[in-house]
């Protein structure tokens, strides 16, 4: 990653290739909040930052992670943002403010949007936040340009003394191709002292200056290397592409064998738009396919465009003549059927496969996660209430409990932050009439991003409530980036965690914590806090499982079924352990009907055993986790 | 060596957690040593979470392929689990598609809770092998826990794809990025692992 070997070809993942770009450009500063599918980016950058001499961090949440690299801009720093689709959003007042005032050093913010929602709630479009705030917008196809349009985002952020949206999706983020590297600087950019006049602030009269800056930048994205069209000169039927569609698009037209006649634009930057280079082929088309993730952002650019010229084209995209799903990400398919209907090529034949239905395989918490204890409790102490209680959901592996992996244990979820929100709202009411015991959750990571302000109007406002913390001494969802209740930076150093107990006590919360493996303790406290008036706080602490099998090479203990001891379907469990408790470990022996622990799977926290009414499931070895 | 096709289109696919990930990464290393073009397209989302993971590694020796196959166009496939297999074999087995597995079956939750059914498995191998030109039953779990860890069992099942007339590496080129990636006991463990792959493969596999 920090070779200085310009030339060399390495087989490189999207998120290494931006990287590489950032190193590349001489970065100043770097920040961000973890988030898939961008969520390597800063943790690589957090493992070489010394070395090149930047600052890197992950910052408690995504306005924090902004908002400073706007302080290191003003210092002529280049400074790197990095947030996922719902952190750009969340970022979106802090976007707008610093769009008007614009920057000194160079800005770039890379916003990784998950088309298909493969490792998030949702889809969302990064690229409207670009035209809203008003800055401009490059999107990489190929490893290659994720590379290479970091540099060039820096320079055009200092030309312009602009921001820069470089918008990735997930097929850029996870997937790996050829990188030709480029030359390391020998240092980063020089820092400069803030002079007494140096301003950078939002006030209405910056809107026009912010404007013209966007002008500026459709000229130079007029000349921009990376657009491209190869085709006819004058083409009838075009396609317009911006990111992943791209390359499906190019092989699929190759495939039909209609590359000759079909015009293809490929298009980097996507805001403002490049409306003459675009309109030199736009003129001449009859049928235009516009390829694009997630929303029809570049299909209503380019009507808008062609109305405005007086065109009269037929446009095919995901909002158009139904040409492409509107929901999902794009895929090779999907654009081949598009293009075949663009070009009336016929669709390559496909053999019949049988259609006896396939069980689907559904996500579920892993194999030794705490979390699976927490709502086994959770669920348990609800139903022995006189009136079911209400669950309030959040963002974390913890989502997954509101599907069968945690017994359907919530009833809402909206985004990072939301719970003790929505809790409170129902809490308050519980003055009013509301005869139900309110919970919600958060994991220790969320804990710091988005719950301390809510925490606080609860215990204010006086809520009834419980909130449970799931501490895991993770954020584990995306891959165990550290936060500030780790004691550990980015860059690797030791620092004094934030404890999350004192916190919430200084609040003026009613703090207990529990060890969900220990299940009989664990549910003692949580019935008492849930008849506790007031705002409570359970903390269930237990490390995450992933990261404790990570840690060590031997599991601490075996976990057996004594087959001889298990009823299977004759004990009144109705086979529990495989069934409700759903651990991957906890699988059936089909041919003997009894219960089987998959040795595989199992991590060995042996909670399963706790749980058998037989006493069927052994723990070998001594002390279970 | 050359390309069989170009380009090449290899599927790898399991459970999250099985080392899908790192097995397409490897054999994608592999052949961009080998100066080709590679493209490697993962879906992981579920991993660790015991959802169905794939990965897509293709190959050219003139262009720069996108991260997914087209459907029909998968050349070789390697599963880690027969359902996983047979869902992919479905949508990516085409004319001439050669298919490596791991025949033992992980239950989903749906079927543990009894709301699905898991096909009887010789009704699953009997069509994974209608659906390739050749198809072969590799116990790699179980060979990777004689190993001496069940996490080896990608590497088992790399070593078993790397004896197949179409692969477009052997067990040298294999072999190689397996001693860059891991050090001592794990190196150890993976060489084991891969040796005793190749093996079974060769004596044809357990089906």
């Amino acid at each position: 990653m920090t070779a200085n070997a310009p030339g060399t070809v390495a087989l490189m993942q999207g998120n290494e290739a931006i990287v590489r770009g950032a190193v590349e450009a001489g970065i100043n500063f770097a920040a961000s909040y973890p988030g898939s599918p961008s969520s390597q980016v800063l943790g690589m950058l957090g493992k070489i930052a010394r070395e090149r001499g930047f600052y890197a961090e992950w910052s408690a949440n995504e306005v924090c992670a902004l908002q400073a690299c706007t302080g290191a801009s003003l210092a002529n720093g280049r400074a790197l943002c990095v947030v996922k689709q719902n952190g750009l959003l969340c970022v979106a007042d802090a976007l707008h403010c610093a769009a008007q005032a614009g920057v000194k050093g160079g800005l770039v913010i890379v916003s990784s949007d998950d088309p298909s929602a493969h490792s998030s709630t949702n889809e969302f479009d990064s690229r409207w936040q670009a035209m809203s705030a008003g800055i401009p917008l490059l999107e990489p196809t190929t490893m290659q340009e994720a590379k290479d349009m970091i540099p060039y985002a820096f320079e055009l952020s200092e030309q312009t003394g602009q921001m820069v949206l470089v918008r990735v999706t997930t097929r850029v983020c996870h997937g790996r191709g050829n990188v030709v590297l480029g030359p390391l600087p020998e240092k980063p950019r020089a820092l400069e002292r803030v002079k007494e006049w140096d301003r950078m602030v939002c006030v209405c009269y910056m809107h026009g200056p912010a404007l013209q800056k966007l002008e500026e930048l459709r000229r130079r994205f007029e000349q921009s290397p990376y657009n491209h069209y190869e085709g006819p000169e004058a083409p009838e039927k075009l396609i317009i592409a911006g990111g992943t569609g791209r390359l499906y698009g190019q092989e699929a037209l190759r495939r039909l064998g209609r590359e000759k006649e079909t015009g293809f634009l490929s298009l980097g930057t996507l805001w403002p738009l490049p409306e003459n280079y675009i309109l030199k082929y736009l003129r001449t088309a009859k049928e235009v396919l516009i390829l694009e993730e997630v929303d029809p952002f570049l299909e209503q650019a380019v009507q808008a465009l062609a109305g405005r010229e007086g065109l009269r084209i037929k446009f095919l995209g995901r909002a158009s003549n139904a040409a492409l799903p509107q929901v999902g990400e794009l895929d090779p398919d999907v654009v081949t059927s598009a293009i075949a209907r663009l070009t009336g090529a016929a669709l390559p034949e496909k053999r019949p496969s049988s259609e006896t239905e396939l069980p689907v395989r559904e996500m579920s918490f892993c194999a030794g996660c705490p979390h699976r204890a927490t709502f086994y409790l959770l669920k348990r102490a609800m139903r022995q209430e006189k009136h079911p209680g209400v669950v309030v959901g959040d963002i974390g592996c913890y989502f997954m409990a509101g599907q069968s992996a945690g017994q359907y244990a919530w009833q809402t979820c909206n985004c990072m932050g939301s719970g003790v929100n929505v809790a409170e709202g129902l809490g308050q009411l519980t003055n009013y009439g509301l005869d139900q015991k309110v919970v919600t959750m958060c994991g220790d990571s969320t804990f710091f991003h988005s719950i301390l302000p809510g925490l606080v109007n609860a215990v204010y406002h006086n809520a009834n409530m419980l909130l449970i913390v799931l501490d895991n001494s993770a954020t584990a969802m995306t891959g165990f980036q550290p936060h500030p209740g780790t004691g550990l930076t980015a860059m690797g150093d030791h620092v004094k965690p934030m404890d999350i107990p004192k916190i919430l006590e200084a609040v003026g919360c009613q703090v207990e914590v529990a060890d969900p493996f220990d299940v009989v303790e664990a549910e003692k406290t949580l019935r008492r806090l849930l008849d506790q008036p007031g705002m409570n706080v359970l903390i269930m602490r237990q490390p995450c499982a992933t990261l404790m099998t990570k840690e060590r090479s031997k599991k601490p203990v075996r976990v057996y079924v004594d087959q001889d001891v298990c009823i299977g379907d004759g004990c009144g469990c109705d086979k529990y352990c495989s069934r409700v408790w759903g651990c991957p470990g906890n699988t059936w022996d089909f041919k003997k009907n009894k219960a089987l622990i998959d040795p595989v799977a199992c991590v060995g926290c042996g909670v399963c055993a706790k749980l058998c009414p037989s006493g069927a499931i052994k723990v070998e070895g001594g002390e279970e986790a | 060596m050359k390309l069989k096709y170009d380009p090449l289109n290899i599927v790898v696919c399991g459970i999250g957690g099985q080392g899908n990930v790192l097995a397409a990464e490897t054999l994608g290393s592999a052949m961009c040593d080998r100066g080709c073009r590679v493209a490697v397209g993962e879906t992981y989302g579920a991993s660790q979470r015991g959802g169905s993971v794939m990965s897509h590694v293709r190959v050219s020796e003139t262009w720069d392929p996108s991260v997914l196959i087209p459907a029909g166009e998968a050349h070789i496939i390697i599963g880690f689990e027969p359902l996983e297999t047979l869902r992919i074999a479905r949508k990516y087995a085409g004319a001439d598609t050669v298919t490596v597995y791991d025949p033992r079956p992980v239950y989903p939750l749906g079927v543990l809770q009894g709301v699905q059914t898991y096909p009887p498995l010789e009704e699953l191998q009997a069509e994974i092998e209608r659906l390739s030109t050749m198809a072969l039953a590799i116990p790699a779990a179980d060979i990777a826990m004689e190993a001496g860890d069940s996490r080896a069992a990608n590497i088992a099942l790399l070593g078993a794809f790397s004896t197949l007339p179409a692969a477009p590496l052997n067990g040298e080129d294999l072999e190689k990025i397996l001693a860059r990636r891991f050090k001592g006991a794990v190196l150890e463990l993976n060489r084991r692992a891969f040796a005793m792959g190749r093996e079974a493969a060769r004596k044809g596999g357990a089906a």
